[in-house]
């Protein structure tokens, strides 16, 4: 166990890889309570996070239909990355935990002068079940609910009372995450666990999002980190002339410069695990080019991976010393699974 | 080869080292050490022939979580190292005190056991 942020989490229930070989073969169940669940009301609520947000929340049609944003701040950097969900009371965005205190107070000085209100649901828990057989799972646990998110698709869901279930997830496979009451959370839990599905921890949480190419945030990106050098520019959405969201003109400067950054995926070779913050080079001896953001094993294709920030090129291959030791990196999409 | 001498001995950087009864001694790393770094998957052992000094770094472990030095519990020629870990180096969570051991040294100065740590000591020290 660990404190992470002030919750105490598992980084694993015996066996990390194992953990990440169910949800990549069968099913798994996290707790992922700590996530922050932001719920916002009121008339201009619509208005406001249009503004907020740098994807264009005009693209939730129905109740319970999610999307990816960052929010950025002033200079058009990442404050945080999330999903907003279109609720019947208005809007939900439940962001990271380690951003929760930055996040509220943002929100809360750009909500002057907005009928807006914003209220923080600790009394909601958050799980997620994912992998190939999640529907199995869910289909014996005999809650319509759950049946009707898994067969929406991506990013859709479905809610009834305090219960929302959505197909997203953070590992790459197909699964719902569900928010619901503590006291139910406590019992699904159990029934998840009775209807044969595992749970996992944090281990195999960061494991599988990295081979899915999903960013963390403090590791691919933070306040210095622009849309555009870690693979969220897609996130971004200028469709909308007449949209002025925060960060909006310094993100438009940046990406009118010939050349920024942009995240890229590594493949090693050796054995060797390269850890974020490790410097990237072009040439054997080269100057710096670039870092490492995330670096692990990947236990799906039994080498190390890793994402990396580095100046624009279109190399085949990276190097890095580790220990002394140079070795060498191929370049790929940051995205290492045919999810 | 008296009773004593068979048993365990441990540096408080988790490596243990067990005197064979030829005389040699097979070095690994601990129970708890192998719970703390979490599931193995890389191993960089020594080469067979090496002179290792005592408490100078004999070989890496990567985990999932990071990469970590084995130091030598004493000095000495490697004379065999397990291979069987470069391809299932999970065996080190597994199996600890026996099948994951990581090398066999021939050990060049046998009196350096007396300043180790016995399995009491250790367990103590890691609950400090």
């Amino acid at each position: 166990m660990i404190n992470f942020h002030g919750w105490e989490m598992p980084i694993h229930y015996g066996s990390q890889i194992k953990e990440h070989e169910i949800v990549r073969n069968t099913c798994g169940i996290f707790d992922v309570s700590h996530m922050t669940i932001l719920d916002f009301s009121g008339d201009q609520s619509k208005s406001f996070l249009r503004r907020l947000l740098s994807n264009d929340i005009e693209k939730l049609k129905e109740n319970s239909d999610g999307l990816y944003s960052a929010m950025l701040n002033d200079k058009g950097y990442v404050l945080d990355d999330l999903i907003v969900y279109k609720m019947e009371f208005g809007y939900r965005l439940i962001v990271n935990c380690a951003t929760r205190d930055k996040d509220m107070s943002w929100i809360n000085e750009n909500l002057i002068n907005w009928d807006v209100s914003m209220k923080e649901r600790p009394d909601l828990s958050i799980l997620s079940v994912q992998g190939p057989k999640t529907d199995e799972v869910l289909s014996r646990i005999k809650n319509d609910l759950f049946i009707t998110g898994l067969n929406k698709r991506p990013f859709s869901g479905t809610c009834m009372d305090q219960t929302l279930v959505t197909r997203t997830g953070y590992t790459g496979e197909k699964g719902v995450e569900i928010v619901l009451s503590e006291e139910e959370a406590r019992i699904l839990w159990e029934e998840l666990l009775s209807a044969g599905a595992y749970p996992i921890g944090l281990g195999a949480r960061d494991t599988l999002r990295l081979e899915a190419g999903f960013n963390l945030y403090g590791n691919e990106m933070d306040e210095t980190i622009s849309p555009l050098e870690c693979n969220m520019d897609w996130t971004v959405d200028l469709d909308d002339m007449n949209r002025n969201f925060i960060g909006k003109s310094s993100y438009i400067d940046k990406k009118k410069q010939a050349s920024h950054s942009i995240q890229k995926g590594l493949i090693f070779e050796e054995k060797i695990i390269v850890r974020p913050g490790q410097n990237i080079h072009f040439e054997e001896n080269g100057s710096y080019q670039g870092t490492v953001t995330s670096g692990s094993y990947s236990p799906t294709l039994k080498k190390p991976i890793a994402l990396a920030r580095m100046s624009m090129n279109n190399n085949d291959y990276c190097y890095a010393q580790v220990r002394g030791k140079k070795i060498r990196a191929k370049i790929t999409k940051p995205k290492f699974l045919n999810l | 080869m008296n009773e004593i001498n068979n048993k365990r001995k441990f540096l408080t950087t988790h490596e243990w080292v067990q005197m064979q009864d030829d005389g040699s001694a097979k070095v690994g790393i601990s129970d708890f050490a192998q719970d703390q770094l979490g599931d193995i998957v890389f191993v960089e052992l020594p080469e067979i022939g090496q002179q290792i000094e005592a408490e100078d770094e004999a070989a890496i472990v990567e985990s999932v979580k990071a990469a970590s030095e084995i130091n030598s519990p004493l000095s000495g020629e490697v004379i065999a190292i397990n291979e069987e870990l470069e391809d299932n180096p999970e065996i080190i969570n597994s199996s600890p005190y026996d099948d994951g051991w990581f090398y066999q040294l021939s050990p060049s100065n046998i009196e350096e056991l007396d300043s180790l740590l016995d399995e009491e000591e250790y367990i103590n020290s890691c609950e400090s």
